[in-house]
């Protein structure tokens, strides 16, 4: 029953004197599963990601890695793993080949099988014509895209990556998202985090919501979606503040739920376009008004009343 | 069998200073030229038609060996306050290392053992030059070489400990003025200690420089003896206290 965890958590806990980054919570993430953590902002993402990537010690809990127990086997499980950390951390004077030589060194690879591997490496991340190039010229999202590659040196069993995509613009994000999805496709056990809905959306088989170091909610994106949310989401925009609390007061039976954020409103409805019909019948007639499914944002935003890029 | 951590942290250093050495090399063979040249000889000149020699040395004789040491110092100095920032801070390359099997104690090992040996490098050229110049009486000069690269290590294992626990370089300005600058003065490596005021003279035994000026002077002139071995203690335990120091404070930083 208990085989083939890949990472099994209960009750991890970091502390930093005494505020509580993580408290207690309990993850399993099963062998070619794409898991991901989900939160704003200081949810204690990346503590958590630093305990599970054995660099920093929990202060609770139980915590296995690949079977094995951090504490006393950190170096063992590390050579396993390959971890792409929230901010880079290349050699910007070094060329892009050299960065991934220099880091399979680390691990004690030998130089020459290195050489060819970072060679296939930069071919997967769409980098072989850079491979020469100093890192200090290279964009953001190569940057990134050479982390990932690199972190692939030693074959690793569990790919843990911090915010693959942060600061990335739209473009530099979908070729990262595409080069995660080719390794999930082919196997990988991919664990992320990230602040990002559409992110997690696309990439995780499951995931859970953090909020202020707790878990909120774990299950498939759909899941999620169906356990927290309706089916549809109406979003209104009024002219000014007066136009939206007159507002608000009559829609008490329009659709299954409502939100009143500071700059629109929110409908529940298990029908958008049915409960759009039965606005003007309320009398209700919003600036601009669109439909849309629920996201994971919904069901952030539901069950801890705020957003996810507060 | 792999290469210990440490040794993959050294390798790694070496290998970016590969990508830049020969910009070094013409600062490190111009140092020892423009110090010795303007110290050792224009200096020493005027000091030998005043007073004769220094010690019972030639000016240059004893001045070179000082300036080898203090060089080191400089040399550790330089590579243990702004570089470990990088590798904590700025570059974030140290934090690349904790991800793999290498601990934060062998982040900080392995920096302190590459600044020395490549303080340890700066000596061989500096004594080759001094050399040359014909300050270097003593064969046994060669020694003089691990006793700088002893010297480097000390302060390296110091002042790597201390780079880890800042957030800024604002106080680095300051010990290289405060700190680094006076030991350089005093340390015995200009005039000998006996011409400090007293209780300066007990605080330069207390500069671990002043151990390093003292073992490679003995070694260039050829006067090296048993008592030697307590200058060697006294950086050793420097850098053991340093150990025992920057290997809490890098676990601190890169693993909190
Ligand atoms: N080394 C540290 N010392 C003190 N507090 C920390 C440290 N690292 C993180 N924290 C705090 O822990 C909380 C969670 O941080 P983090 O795990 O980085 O969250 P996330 O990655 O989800 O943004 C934040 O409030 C942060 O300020
Ligand atoms: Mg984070």
């Amino acid at each position: 029953m208990q085989r083939d965890a890949m990472i099994d958590a209960t009750g991890l806990t970091k502390q930093f004197a005494d505020f509580t980054a993580v408290d207690h919570i309990s993850v399993r993430v099963e062998r070619g599963e794409s898991f991901g953590f989900l939160g704003p902002n200081g949810a204690g993402k990346t503590s958590t990601m630093r305990m599970i990537g054995c660099i920093s010690e929990r202060d609770n809990g139980h915590l296995t890695v690949l079977g094995m127990e951090p504490a006393n086997q950190g170096a063992a499980i590390r050579a396993r793993l390959g971890v792409i950390p929230q901010e880079d951390t290349l050699d910007l004077e070094l060329t892009v080949a050299d960065n991934i030589v220099i880091y399979g060194r680390y691990f004690g690879l030998d130089r020459a099988q290195i050489k060819q591997r970072a060679d296939e490496l930069l071919e997967f991340v769409q980098l072989a014509d850079r491979r020469d190039d100093r890192v200090d010229v290279l964009s953001g999202g190569m940057r990134r895209r050479l982390m990932i590659a690199r972190a692939l040196v030693n074959q690793p069993e569990l790919i843990l990556l911090d915010e693959p995509t942060t600061g990335l613009d739209p473009q530099a994000r979908h070729l990262v998202w595409e080069r995660l999805y080719r390794l999930k496709r082919d196997g990988a056990t991919l664990v992320l985090t990230t602040h990002y809905m559409d992110e997690a959306e696309q990439l995780c088989d499951r995931l859970v919501i953090m909020d202020e170091g707790r878990i909120v909610a774990e299950g498939s994106p759909r899941s999620l979606i169906d356990q927290h949310s309706t089916r549809d989401v109406v979003e209104l925009r009024f002219a000014d503040e007066h136009a939206q609390q007159l507002a608000v007061s009559l829609l008490e039976t329009v659709g299954q739920r409502r939100e009143v954020l500071a700059d629109r409103v929110l409908i529940y409805s298990n029908d958008g376009d049915a409960d759009v019909e039965r606005l003007s019948a309320v009398g209700i007639h919003p600036e601009s008004l669109l439909v849309r499914r629920s996201t994971l944002e919904d069901v952030f935003l539901k069950l801890t009343g705020r957003s996810l890029d507060e | 069998m792999a290469a210990p951590p440490v040794l993959r942290v050294v390798e790694h250093q070496a290998y970016v200073f590969k990508s830049f050495w020969r910009g070094t090399l013409f600062a490190y063979v111009l140092n020892p030229l423009l110090y010795l040249g303007a110290l050792g000889f224009g200096l020493g000149a005027l000091i030998t038609q005043n007073q004769g020699e220094v010690d019972g040395l030639p000016y240059v004789e004893f001045v070179a060996p000082g300036l080898m040491a203090a060089a080191a110092m400089m040399a550790a100095a330089g590579d243990s306050l702004w570089p470990i920032m990088a590798g904590t801070k700025w570059l974030r390359v140290f934090h690349a290392m904790v991800a793999t099997p290498i601990a934060p104690r062998d982040v900080y090992t392995g920096t302190v053992i590459w600044t020395s040996l490549r303080a340890g490098m700066g000596a061989i050229v500096f004594l080759a030059v001094a050399a040359a110049l014909g300050a270097i009486p003593s064969i046994w000069g060669v020694v003089a070489i691990p006793s700088a690269a002893l010297t480097a290590a000390a302060f390296a294992a110091v002042l790597s400990a201390y780079a880890a626990t800042q957030e800024t370089d604002l106080r680095f300005t300051v010990i290289m003025r405060l700190g680094i600058m006076p030991l350089f003065l005093l340390s015995g490596t200009f005039f000998p200690i006996s011409q400090l005021p007293d209780g300066l003279q007990a605080l330069a035994w207390l500069s671990p420089l002043w151990h390093g000026v003292e073992l490679c002077r003995a070694s260039t002139t050829g006067t090296l003896a048993l008592v030697d071995i307590v200058h060697v203690a006294v950086l050793a335990g420097v850098v053991l206290c340093g150990w025992l120091w920057g290997t809490r404070t890098f676990a601190a930083k890169l693993a909190p």
